[in-house]
């Protein structure tokens, strides 16, 4: 849509007026790792870092929510939450988190919308930051995205030492940028240019690959395939895997209350646990380790390609990384493909 | 709920429930697997009119503080005015719901999920089969038949329960042995002082009642291994994959397809369910 330019050193003034009237989050160091903070001046972001420890999700998609207030008991009465309509900038994306948001779009903005996420969606904007230096355990390539890549973001920075390409993607994107104009200088063909270097150095960088062709199709027919045994194996079901994963959407609801006053909460929950799926009566659809490291699957690379015609994984890498066992998504799917199924 | 500007009703968090006023529970069985049959009013004059839904949905109830769990609504559609849900205590919140009494609160959303469809069924010879519980959903389908009972061929209830205490809607198939356009067929598991009905389990006594498969439709619901079995011997009494039909229930959170927890495979019970043909059920690849 349009490309600018922002000297490195004027990024600090651009981010510390946008802090005056948006809520801003960008990562922040905490000991050894960062994480996105609200931050309330351009110091506390921390550029050091690859991918913040729990993905960008968490801005859209809290991992607790209070969903409506009520009066316990069996007289109670319920209160409608009110949904703030504060201004919301995510600095800072890489690609594996910014796609987050078109593959939990689906999920919901579907027959129901989920009116916390559709807001908080209405009034971000996505600020991406290209990869010039991937992880070890990258694979975004792998879906055919790249770690500079504008699909995903309103506006898109690539750092071009010494100043920052800032390519305005979407029309939201220019609404925003347009009210900071003084900052931005237009880019040069030299400035594109570089980039696509910096790109093409970025996607040397990533050596590690999944090989997708025909895995969804392929699981159709692997369903009962041993392999699910092997896998399950190592798992000790902690569920890091789903916490770290930015397309884990599953959720608990659970009411707190004291005598007076309650909430009917939101929060994260996992695959991984028998709990998960055990009903009342005792009965539990998933009662092994197989059955439910099979469920994470196939949810990710066969069941959301069939319902919403995209593969659940953004490639970041963090299931990998944080795994205390050492399970590697990339090498269950490329041992699928290489089964015989 | 607020009225949009076609003037249909749209929910604006799909998250927070409407109230309704408990009139009037039933005790349907006592002891360790107790059910109570729960008559729900809504508050709100306006969802009150214009709550509507089709045999076959459930609703998300809600004892405030103590949580929220799905129940099939047992209430045909033609009772306008109220729906009944019928409660097996079982875990935290349908203890909570078994300590309620006539008057209280409780939190209800939906209706969620698909439909029998009873519309398409029109003309021909209906055949539900439940065990314990599982004749919730049923009980529904019947008397949206028993009220448009022109409108439908014959109609055989075969239902079952392990003793004859854990028999639910007892005085309601009481009533209906009396009438001559429902046949009732019941049993029990095992044999007791004073049954005159069929000792054995519902697939046995299924195929003593032998239905024709002829312009008929077959629903089941109850335990799994009972609707296995059923579905087993409705295959042997020559109905097809397309004549059979089943509910099933999956431990449900959101109720919209948003929380992820009740997929059989790519489905998730809540909205591509809970109603599944046997055609449906066969292609489907899932923990069960």
């Amino acid at each position: 849509m349009e490309n600018l330019v922002i000297q490195t050193e004027k990024l600090s003034e651009w981010v510390n007026e946008v802090i005056k009237k948006n809520k801003v989050f960008a990562p922040v160091k905490e000991t050894d790792f960062s994480n996105f903070k609200i931050i309330d001046d351009y110091s506390e972001i921390d550029f050091t870092y690859l991918l913040p420890r729990v993905p960008a999700k968490k801005i859209l998609f809290k991992q607790t929510e209070t969903l409506f207030l009520f009066t316990p008991g069996s007289k109670g009465s319920v209160q409608t939450k009110e949904i703030s309509d504060e201004k919301l900038v995510v600095f800072s994306l890489r690609t594996c988190d910014a796609k987050t948001f078109s593959i939990l779009d689906p999920v919901f903005l579907g027959d129901y919308a989920d009116p916390f996420y559709k807001s908080r969606r209405e009034r971000s904007i996505l600020i991406g930051l290209s990869c010039n230096k991937p992880n070890v355990n990258c694979f975004c390539t792998s879906f055919g995205d790249s770690p500079a890549s504008s699909d995903y973001v309103d506006i898109l920075l690539t750092d071009l030492d010494g100043k920052h390409l800032v390519e305005v993607v979407t029309e939201r994107g220019k609404k925003f940028i347009d009210n900071y104009k003084k900052f931005f200088t237009s880019a040069s063909k030299e400035d594109l240019d570089s980039k696509k270097k910096v790109e093409e150095q970025a996607i040397k960088g990533i050596t590690r690959t999944m090989k997708l062709e025909g895995i969804p199709e392929k699981l159709d027919k692997m369903f009962e395939h041993p392999i699910w045994y092997e896998n399950a194996m190592k798992c000790i079901g902690c569920g890091t895997c789903t916490f770290v994963c930015p397309t884990c959407h599953c959720f608990d609801m659970q009411d707190e209350s004291t005598l007076r006053e309650g909430a009917r909460v939101r929060v994260w929950d996992y695959c991984m646990n028998p709990e998960y799926t055990h009903h009342a009566s005792g009965h539990n659809p998933r009662p092994a380790r197989m059955n439910r490291v099979r469920n994470r699957i196939f949810h990710k690379f066969n069941y959301y390609p069939i319902n919403d015609n995209i593969v659940g994984c953004t490639g970041c890498g963090r299931c990998i990384d944080y795994c205390s066992v050492n399970i590697d998504v990339i090498d269950i799917i490329n041992k699928i493909g290489e089964a015989e199924s | 709920m607020t009225k949009n500007s076609e003037g249909t009703f749209e929910i604006q968090n799909p998250y927070q429930p409407l109230l309704a006023k408990v009139v009037k529970i039933t005790n349907e069985v006592d002891g360790a697997r107790a059910i109570k049959t729960y008559k729900l009013v809504f508050q709100d004059e306006e969802t009150k009119i214009n709550f509507s839904f089709i045999p076959g949905q459930f609703v998300m109830v809600s004892v405030f503080g103590k949580g929220e769990s799905t129940f099939a609504i047992s209430s045909s559609s033609t009772q306008k005015d109220y729906i009944e849900i019928s409660v097996m205590k079982h875990g935290k919140n349908t203890a909570a719901l078994h300590e309620l009494e006539e008057g209280d609160i409780v939190g209800v959303r939906g209706p969620y999920g698909n439909t029998f469809d009873v519309k398409g069924w029109e003309g021909k010879n209906i055949i539900l089969i439940g065990g314990g519980i599982g004749q919730a959903p049923l009980r529904s389908v019947l008397n949206y038949i028993l009220d448009n009972r022109d409108k439908y061929g014959t109609l055989d209830a075969i239902y079952g329960a392990r003793t004859s205490s854990d028999i639910c809607y007892k005085e309601e198939f009481a009533e209906l042995e009396k009438r001559d356009d429902v046949n009732v067929h019941l049993s029990i598991d095992v044999e007791e002082e004073g049954w005159n009905n069929y000792v054995g389990f519902v697939p046995n006594n299924l195929m003593e009642v032998k239905p024709s498969s002829e312009n008929a439709i077959a629903i089941t619901c109850g335990p799994p291994i009972m609707i296995e079995y059923v579905i087993q011997n409705l295959l042997k009494l020559g109905f097809t994959e397309k004549q059979i039909y089943t509910t099933l229930e999956m431990r449900m959170k959101c109720g919209i397809g948003i929380c992820g927890r009740c997929n059989i495979g790519n489905l998730y019970v809540c909205k591509d369910g809970p109603v599944f043909s046997y055609e449906q059920l066969k292609g489907l690849q899932g923990d069960m």
